[in-house]
């Protein structure tokens, strides 16, 4: 159904080569998302799928069809914009109405398949508000609804939760992958939050200034940072990036280690230094060691009962099997 | 932004202002009032301003002398259809501009406006002996056709600050949606720019109506809209002032009305938006 | 932001109205620029031929030109003068606090709706008229002896029916730009203690110099095209004939279109070097 091949797709706006030519291809029923720092060109990609940006070169397949040059309406897709991009002068009923009104299905066809979708989004008490009466949670689920009822062959979804606040996000994030797993259709997300990419994605495409650096699962990405730009933005908190002395030792012109692979104690450990600001989240804490001689700071996760304070001496001892190496031209060793 | 001022002052401002304000509005009034009196009573020495015998006779002696009737007739299809026709040729445009915007854009937007800027009389006798050629004078069509092309640069650029506006993703969304361009137009654009064309009509109907170049030279007794309806009572029987009056008013009274209403949006029309 | 069927649908949906202004302005002034080259009566003979440059010579050596360019100075300028200077007055006063404020605006701007042909006859009988009019009333009531207006004082009768229509406009759009002024900054003067005529000169104005700009342009590009006033009151006598209303008698009265168009092409060259500015600021508006 929704299978999605990118062959050697690129895209310049003028002279400006934003997305140098790529090959990406995405399985049907897979959840992928794009992630990577604001500018990286992510939602440009997005735009090109949708067809609401033209492809300076290269070919898109979409299951199985050639869509390259196929109006953004006629290639099956549904797009779930970050603003939500809602119809204002629109009932929420109409508003999930409007793609089946487009494709000319009849009224109660119609009726049917927003009530059942208004069903599945908890919106069935809402059909005759407007946009305007919602709160941010019911407009995204709103502009989800109008994404299914066309029964799109993938969905497209352009950071669709940077509007919403915190504690609502988690939820949403739940909500759109107990969608993905029901519906099984094709979905690519497109977020800066690497959070989000981890915790949603079955393919996490990390994408920086316009090139694909890594595409795989969350944990290979993980495990196996292909080089120094994935390593420093999958993973919470960052890796901490060690060049130098230190990593010369490893043979390797910069080594990674992640802060949960460190382990801090009072007494011992091949590096010491002295614990900064802490930051106690319950069940982990995180320190941040300076004067260790091998970097400026170095972060270490610890357990939430261990109790170190601003000024103590700690040492560090890194898990010597979870050292990731990289050569000077930061690919992975 | 409310300051706070002493109710002396308030007062003062309220009193100063009404003042100005009564003694601007005064001719229109004072046309308004005359037209109810009758002739003796209308060049009475002193002027009479409120007591004077009531009556609407003067009303029904213009449409009876002057056919009133077929010039209001006139005057409605000509500024309707010129600004129905206008808004027609200027939403794609508007629409163009607004949202597939190109390096040229601007120097279209810039050219078009300055085509309002050339002197009618420059081209005076062209379009005559066009319009004579075309079997186009003294009719409404005629009128409906240069009327169009003159206000279409104003329509279009109030159109386009208007859709300027609507954020481009609701209409991404639209094509998403499966939406043609038709469906996107008419379903979605429009209906969210509803006050902008409002005020956009309006403003060209009020232009339209009171247009008195074209109208006056390019029409006879057929197709003679108000304006060229009040300049026949330009001499002799301007002097008589009651039957002048309801006649003005009668010409003035539908876009005075119009005009009331939508002061607030013409600011943006008649200042393409140089002025915030 | 687009793409190529998106580019392809903009220019087909431009392309009316684009072509329709585009022919609305090249047909007739090509034949505006040939009749200015050429000998051409209507009633009398039809083309007579080639004739060079010389309407243009006649144009401006004819004993009406220049008392025509200098009737539409003075009224351009006079109305400008009147309207500009007022029309900051009125904006500051009605940017005041008051009662019934949204009242006042309606009144002020009413004149703004009424066509020329009428506000120009209402004044010239009801208001002008040396004996029946309301002026004359007035000035009998204070004993002098009533003007005969458009006669005796024709170009201030014309500035003043015109500054009448004209000044709504200046109002309307100097009221805007005074309402877009920073309240703070106006405070911090006078917390610095600038009294209020200083406040006023170095504030205010500066402020609004560019709304007064865009009313001086857009109000010389309507001017300096007045007809019917002229049309209904003077009929171009007694020295209110403008250059748009000679050219308008050459065309259609005595019907000498060579003549005339050479006047419009006149005509035609002022108004676009008054638009060159307008355009410049319009433009500068577009960037922001």
């Amino acid at each position: 159904m929704g299978r999605i091949v990118l062959d050697q797709v690129s895209k310049s706006f003028g002279d400006v080569e934003v997305i140098p030519p790529l090959e990406l291809l995405i399985e049907d029923g897979e959840f992928a998302v794009f992630v990577g720092p604001s500018g990286c060109g992510k939602s440009t990609l997005l735009r090109l799928i949708a067809g609401l940006e033209d492809v300076t070169g290269g070919k898109i397949e979409i299951d199985g069809q050639e869509m390259t040059s196929v109006p953004p309406a006629k290639r099956g897709l549904a797009m779930v914009f970050q603003s939500y991009a809602l119809y204002p002068h629109m009932s929420v009923r109409k508003n999930i109405a409007f793609p089946l009104r487009m494709a000319g299905l009849d009224k109660e066809e119609q009726q049917r398949r927003v009530a059942h979708a208004a069903s599945v989004l908890n919106l069935s008490d809402y059909l005759e508000r407007r946009p305007g009466q919602l709160s941010g949670g019911q407009r995204q689920r709103v502009a989800i609804g109008r994404a299914i009822v066309r029964e799109p062959a993938a969905f497209l979804f352009d950071e669709p939760l940077s509007n919403l606040d915190a504690a609502l996000r988690v939820g949403m994030r739940l909500e759109i992958s107990e969608l993905h797993e029901r519906l099984g259709t094709t979905m690519i997300y497109v977020t800066h939050d690497q959070v989000e990419a981890m915790t949603m994605a079955d393919k996490i495409v990390v994408l920086n200034a316009g090139n694909i650096e890594q595409v795989g699962s969350p944990l290979e990405l993980y495990r196996e940072p292909r080089n120094l730009f994935v390593a420093g933005f999958i993973g919470s908190p960052r890796m901490n990036l060690i060049e130098g002395k230190e990593a010369a030792r490893h043979d390797a012109h910069a080594i990674g280690i992640r802060p949960e692979h460190i382990a801090v104690s009072g007494s011992e450990g091949n590096w010491s230094g002295v614990v900064g600001v802490s930051e106690h989240l319950g069940s982990d804490t995180f320190f941040h060691v300076h004067d260790t001689g091998v970097a400026e700071t170095i972060t270490v996760r610890a357990d939430g009962e261990v109790g170190f304070r601003h000024g103590d001496r700690v040492y560090l001892a890194p898990r010597q099997d979870a050292i990731h190496r990289f050569d000077a031209k930061g690919l992975r060793i | 932004m409310a300051r706070a001022v002493t109710p002396r002052r308030k007062a003062l401002n309220t009193l100063i202002a009404w003042a100005i304000g009564l003694m601007i509005f005064f001719p229109i009034l004072w046309t308004i009032l005359t037209s109810f009196k009758s002739e003796a009573q209308a060049i009475n020495d002193p002027p009479l301003f409120l007591f004077f015998d009531w009556t609407i006779e003067n009303y029904g002696v213009v449409q009876d002398r002057s056919d009133y009737m077929r010039y209001l007739w006139n005057s409605v299809i000509i500024a309707g259809g010129s600004t129905l026709l206008g808004v027609v040729v200027a939403v794609p445009a508007a629409w163009s501009m607004a949202f597939v915007p190109s390096k040229r854009t601007k120097d279209i937007l810039l050219w078009m406006l300055s085509t309002k800027m050339l002197p009618a009389v420059g081209v005076l006798y062209p379009i005559y002996l066009l319009f004579i050629e075309l079997g186009l004078l003294d009719t409404r069509t005629g009128l409906v056709i240069v009327l169009m092309l003159i206000n279409l640069p104003i329509i279009v650029w109030m159109l386009y600050t208007y859709f300027k506006e609507i954020p481009v993703d609701i209409l991404e969304a639209a094509r998403m949606d499966g939406a043609t361009l038709r469906g996107e137009i008419l379903h979605v654009l429009m209906p969210m720019a509803v006050p902008g064309i409002a005020s956009t009509i309006l403003l060209s109907l009020i232009l339209a109506w009171n247009e008195a170049f074209w109208t006056l030279n390019l029409t006879a007794a057929k197709a003679g809209p108000l304006t060229a309806f009040i300049a026949s009572y330009s001499s002799p029987e301007g002097l008589f002032f009651a039957k002048l009056s309801a006649a003005s008013t009668m010409a003035i009274a539908p876009i005075l009305i119009l005009g009331w209403f939508s002061q607030k949006q013409l600011v943006r029309g008649l200042t393409f938006g140089a002025v915030k | 932001m687009a793409t190529r069927h998106s580019r392809s649908a903009a220019r087909i949906m431009m392309a009316p109205a684009v072509i329709l202004l585009l022919g609305w302005m090249l047909v007739p002034l090509t034949m505006t620029l040939w009749f200015s080259f050429r000998k051409f009566l209507p009633l009398r003979g039809g083309d007579l031929g080639w004739a060079g440059f010389e309407n243009y010579v006649r144009f401006v050596s004819s004993s009406s030109f220049w008392p025509s360019v200098q009737a539409t100075l003075m009224i351009v300028g006079g109305v400008l003068v009147v309207t500009v200077i007022l029309g900051v007055l009125l904006a500051l006063l009605l940017d005041q606090p008051m009662w019934g404020q949204g009242m006042v605006r309606v009144l002020v701007i009413a004149p703004f709706f009424v066509m020329p042909t009428v506000s120009a006859l209402v004044w010239k009988n009801m208001f002008m008229d040396p004996v029946n009019g309301v002026l004359a009333h007035l000035w009998k009531f204070f004993g002098a002896t009533p003007v005969e207006w458009l006669s005796q004082a024709s170009l201030q009768s014309i500035i003043l029916i015109v500054s009448w229509q004209w000044l709504p406009f200046a109002t309307l759009i100097l009221l805007t730009a005074v309402q877009s002024l920073d309240r703070e900054q106006l405070e911090a003067a006078e917390m610095d203690g600038a009294p209020s005529l200083k406040r006023f000169w170095f504030i205010i104005l500066p402020h609004l110099s560019r709304a007064i700009t865009v009313v001086i342009l857009i109000q010389t590009i309507f001017l300096l095209s007045i007809f019917a006033e002229i049309f209904v009151t003077t009929q171009g006598s007694f020295g209110t004939k403008t250059l748009t209303y000679l050219i308008f008698q050459r065309v259609l009265e005595s019907q000498n279109v060579g003549l005339g168009s050479a006047g419009g092409i006149y005509a035609i060259i002022l108004a676009n070097i008054v638009a060159l500015f307008l355009m410049r600021i319009v433009g500068r508006s577009l960037d922001a």
